[in-house]
């Protein structure tokens, strides 16, 4: 124990003199620390808050259309009042219900998913565990952030237009998305959807490769590789997926913004809609496009971009179970290697989609084959997680409870993917619940639950040293973990009936029109997750303003670099000289040490063992 | 209106309730310091713990509670392959669910920090590493195997002595063609498309002559049935749940899927002691507004049944005729090229 306090003394006599006053002692005026910031601090923020807002806005049109679920011949006057025309006499209209579920799929996976959980932590987390004072280019990091705002923008925009937002799936298929005869969200709402995401392409394009920039080259004095947090490896992992994948997102959406406004047939054949053959300028039917070719460039991203969505709450995860557990992390390069292995995967799966749609038999066994492996390296990772806190000495905040929750929810949902990548029982399952229970548990839950790991956690560093409520952290992390099993787990029986996914009402087939009760359970559950959300608000709301600022620098006792800054870290983050580092991130009861920071030498922790250390050393 | 608004400030009230206790708590916590957080830990792994053994109860009775809503025992000859399939991957995967979720608690239940001991520093090991490597691995692979059995005799090519039927998918209905005689379709073009020849069949090919389009997809037991599946406008997915059938329909890329319904209509009804039930084809890819209404009926009958239904319907060329004695010679001409 007495080490332990050594160990602090020395960290806190290093930087005290320093600590008063930031370097930079120009004012800055409110614009440049504010909106145009450069500081990546500012923009960790400024993405987080607006990922809270799309959260929600995303998560509310989830409960909407789960009312139409659940109580299909119930009108809702309040919904008349909220969507006007689309809820007529307080039902929802079949093609909002379509929109509203495309917007939700869009939001969360694109706005809250990526931009607000990789855009926060990457930005937080890189120039802070790594050692460096910003960003590779602060002003791209900053053009980062604002076209993610642009593009939210727009689709904010879409919302409010006359036809409607785009509601042919998150997805995006054509024909339906191409062809504005076909859906009145195909119309401008689509054009909308396009450009939207074609500025996010732009931002996570800047943001990834200033990432990758950054972790490569601005790593402080003794940061080798094997000595990264694994949350570092794995921002840079999903930095280089999203380099490499978005550019085809853009591809495929651009096509598809010709096809849709310059009559070109990308994807378009044989066509006959609205009455009439669909044909060219000249009068010709449009043929020899393929609508599967979009399956392809779409899900040569959509499938990465799953894992751009899971490798940062991975990353966390790993970190704050090693730090709360008091414990390294089990296999740290076992944990490497498997971030590697899915990146490199993640690339040769994507046609696991896309089994039914008429591929070559043989080419889906290929990706079956590829499928399944992927399960590999993902197991290795929850058996390190528990590894990890095997003999551990676990301390139950918050970001821990989520940490631990979202190993089950990763352990639940990827087990299912087993039956869904092999391409014959994908034949029944296909775009039935069992998918959609099957994504939003691995995903969209694990991935949220990974972003609430990172809030709760670095909390303290984002916001000036103020600390949240744990009490109200509690309540939010028990309603949210059984609320959110309650939501998805049925979800899999209504998968063994069959029931397809994406339908307004059950009620036209005697096959699917079985789950009524269920689905009124489901609903009610997912309101109670969603109001547990505003305990979540309100404590985040509250605690950056009025929250208890924490004493000292490092309250986990961590041993990465993010806690050696002070407490109000500054454009530079260090007010003198960058720390230089002498050991790996999660040498946590080493030598019977409690803790040994990265960038204390040797001879500081343990003093008289400094021989017999170095002996073992060579 | 009103309802809603009391729902909404109850919860209002509820959260402000939450935030005050809250906060109030966290202030004696700050004050009491180790010991509160000792408890506090006791508290969250004793409800890891409740949630592992409620958690399991629950999955358990719910699977066996809406077991008897789930699909019956397939109708075609490969469902009852994918049926075995799915079994081999439960058991491959529920005793992985179960042990990982029990070390999971377990773990978290036990080595809570209270005060009372220490972790225990372990960095790792290779060997463990590699067991934990290698078995899923070779799990996966023998998955990968089973799967490609049934997968190459579920995509391979159609027994000769298959009827052949051709389903066109279009906003937002199926419509449903026979080989007729020659059990064969021919040729059709988009552009061909008017009043009386709604799939735009070629007259010109023969083949097409004795062709019919029919209601509902009429399909006799144990023999194989080939589906060549199309769709005119926008995407769909030709989608049988009972005969573990499922394909999409693109517009300008034929498509097919083959198989042997095994049970009739009337066996199901008798099975699911449901005398209204009926087998049905839905569409499985989103495809606009009403695609969640693109119901047709299915009846798998005996022979002798299904030929006098097959003698009640009346070739498409047949019918064309009849009316355009009246209004002669429609859509014979322009280039063809899907079939
Ligand atoms: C254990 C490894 C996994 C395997 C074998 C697997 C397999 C699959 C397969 C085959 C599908 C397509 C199902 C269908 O549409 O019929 C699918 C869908 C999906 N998976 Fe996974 N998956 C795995 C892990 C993950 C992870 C880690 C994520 C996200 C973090 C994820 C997210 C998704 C999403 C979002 C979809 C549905 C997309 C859509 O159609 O809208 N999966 N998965
Ligand atoms: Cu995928
Ligand atoms: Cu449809």
């Amino acid at each position: 124990m007495a080490t332990i306090e050594s160990g602090t003394e020395i960290k806190i006599n290093v930087h005290d003199h320093h600590d008063h006053e930031h370097d930079h002692h120009h004012e800055e005026s409110f614009i440049s620390k504010y909106i145009f910031s450069q500081d990546h601090k500012m923009i960790s923020r400024q993405f987080l808050i607006t990922g809270i807002f799309w959260s929600f806005v995303g998560v509310l049109f989830s409960v909407l259309f789960r009312l139409q679920l659940a109580w299909p011949d119930e009108s809702f006057p309040i919904l008349e009042t909220l969507l006007g025309k689309w809820a007529a006499g307080g039902k929802l209209a079949p093609n909002f219900y379509y929109a509203l579920v495309t917007m939700h799929g869009t939001i969360m996976v694109f706005f809250v998913l990526t931009a607000g959980l990789s855009g926060t932590f990457s930005n937080l987390l890189i120039p802070l565990q790594i050692g460096a004072r910003d960003m590779a280019s602060p002003f791209l990091n900053m053009l980062s952030y604002w076209f993610f705002f642009l593009s939210g923008f727009i689709m904010l925009v879409s919302l409010f237009i006359s036809t409607g937002p785009a509601d042919g799936g998150w997805t995006a298929y054509p024909p339906l998305n191409a062809l504005p005869q076909a859906s009145s969200g195909s119309q401008f709402g689509m054009t909308l959807w396009l450009l939207s995401m074609a500025m996010f392409v732009v931002s996570s394009l800047l943001g990834g490769l200033n990432y990758i920039t950054t972790i490569l080259n601005m790593r402080t004095e003794g940061m080798t590789m094997m000595r990264l947090p694994l949350t570092i490896w794995a921002f840079f992992f999903t930095a280089v997926l999203g380099v490499l994948s978005f550019p085809v997102l853009l591809s495929g959406a651009i096509l598809l913004l010709f096809d849709r406004h310059l009559g070109t047939s990308f994807y378009l054949s044989d066509i006959y809609i609205g009455g009439q053959p669909l044909t060219n300028a000249a009068g010709e039917l449009l043929q020899g496009g393929s609508p599967i070719l979009f399956q392809h460039l779409f899900w040569f991203l959509g499938h990465p971009e799953v894992y751009i969505i899971i490798l940062p709450a991975m990353g966390m995860v790993s970190h704050v179970l090693a730090t709360n557990s008091r414990k390294p992390i089990f296999g740290y390069s076992a944990m490497v290697m498997s971030i590697l292995a899915i990146t490199v995967l993640a690339f040769l799966v994507w046609a696991h989609h896309m089994f039914v749609s008429g591929l070559n038999p043989f080419i889906g066994s290929i990706f079956v084959l590829f499928t399944l492996l992927i399960a590999v390296p993902s197991a290795i990772k929850v058996f390190n997680w528990i590894g990890t806190i095997w003999r551990g000495n676990i301390n139950f905040t918050p970001d821990t409870l989520f940490a631990i929750g979202f190993v089950s929810l990763f352990i639940s949902g990827g087990l299912t993917g087993i039956y869904l990548g092999n391409s014959a029982l994908d034949i029944p399952l296909h775009d039935t619940y069992f998918v959609v229970a099957h994504f939003h548990i691995v995903m969209g839950l694990a991935g949220g639950f990974g972003l609430f790991v990172g809030v709760y956690h670095w909390f303290p560093k984002m916001f000036n040293g103020r600390q949240m409520n744990n009490t109200m952290g509690y309540i939010h992390f028990w309603v949210t973990f059984v609320g959110s099993y309650l939501i998805f787990w049925p979800m899999h029986y209504m998968g063994m009936t069959g029931v397809p996914r994406r339908y307004f009402q059950f009620s036209n087939f005697e096959t699917f029109n079985v789950y009524g009760e269920l689905n009124v359970f489901i609903t009610i559950a997912a309101l109670v997750v969603f109001f547990a959300q505003f305990i979540f608000l309100i404590n985040f709301i509250y605690s950056a303003l009025y929250g208890p600022k924490i004493k000292t620098l490092n309250p986990y006792l961590s041993n990465t670099l993010e806690w050696t800054t002070p407490i109000e870290p500054g454009h530079g983050n260090w007010p003198g000289a960058i720390p230089p580092v002498y050991r790996g991130p999660y040498e946590y009861g080493k030598n019977g040490t409690d803790f040994v920071p990265q960038h204390l030498p040797d001879n500081a922790i343990w003093p008289k063992e400094e021989k017999e250390t170095k002996t073992e050393l060579a | 209106m009103l309802t809603t608004f009391l729902g909404l400030s109850i919860i209002a009230l509820v959260l402000v309730i939450v935030f005050q206790i809250a906060k109030a708590n966290e202030l004696v916590a700050s004050l009491k310091g180790e010991e509160v957080v000792i408890n506090r830990n006791r508290i969250n792994a004793m409800l890891f713990l409740l949630f592992l053994i409620f958690g399991m109860i629950g999955a358990v009775w719910s699977t066996f509670h809406y077991a008897p809503k789930f699909l019956p025992v397939p109708s075609s000859e490969h469902g009852v392959w994918l049926r075995n399939m799915f079994f081999w991957t439960l058991v491959a995967t529920v005793p992985v669910f179960i042990v990982t979720h029990i070390a999971l608690f377990i773990f978290t239940f036990q080595y809570k920090h209270d005060g009372t001991r220490s972790a225990y520093y372990f960095p790792g090991s290779n060997r463990l590493e590699l067991i934990w490597t290698a078995i899923p691995a070779v799990v996966m692979i023998l998955l990968v195997y089973e799967g490609m059995r049934s997968w190459y005799k579920i995509t391979g090519p159609a027994p000769k002595e298959a009827m052949v039927v051709e389903a066109t998918g279009q906003q937002f209905f199926w419509t449903l063609r026979y080989g007729g005689a020659d059990n064969k379709t021919g040729k059709k073009s988009v552009k061909l498309i008017n009043g009386d020849n709604a799939l735009g069949l070629d007259w010109e090919d023969k083949d097409n002559h004795d062709d019919f389009i029919a209601d509902e997809l009429h399909l006799k037991v144990n023999q194989p049935v080939l589906v060549k599946i199309s769709a005119i406008d926008v995407l769909h997915s030709f989608y049988l749940p009972h005969f573990r059938v499922k394909m999409d329909a693109v517009p300008g890329i034929p498509t097919q899927f083959w198989f042997t319904p095994t049970k009739t209509t009337k066996q199901m009804r008798e099975e699911l002691n449901n005398p209204n039930f009926n087998y049905e084809l839905a569409c499985a890819e989103l495809c606009g507004q009403a695609h969640f209404n693109m119901r047709k009926v299915v009846v798998v009958e005996e022979e002798a049944e299904f030929n006098q239904w097959l003698a009640k319907q009346e070739p498409a060329y047949a019918k064309m005729k009849a009316s355009s004695n009246a209004t002669p010679d429609s859509g014979t001409t322009g280039n063809t090229q899907q079939n």
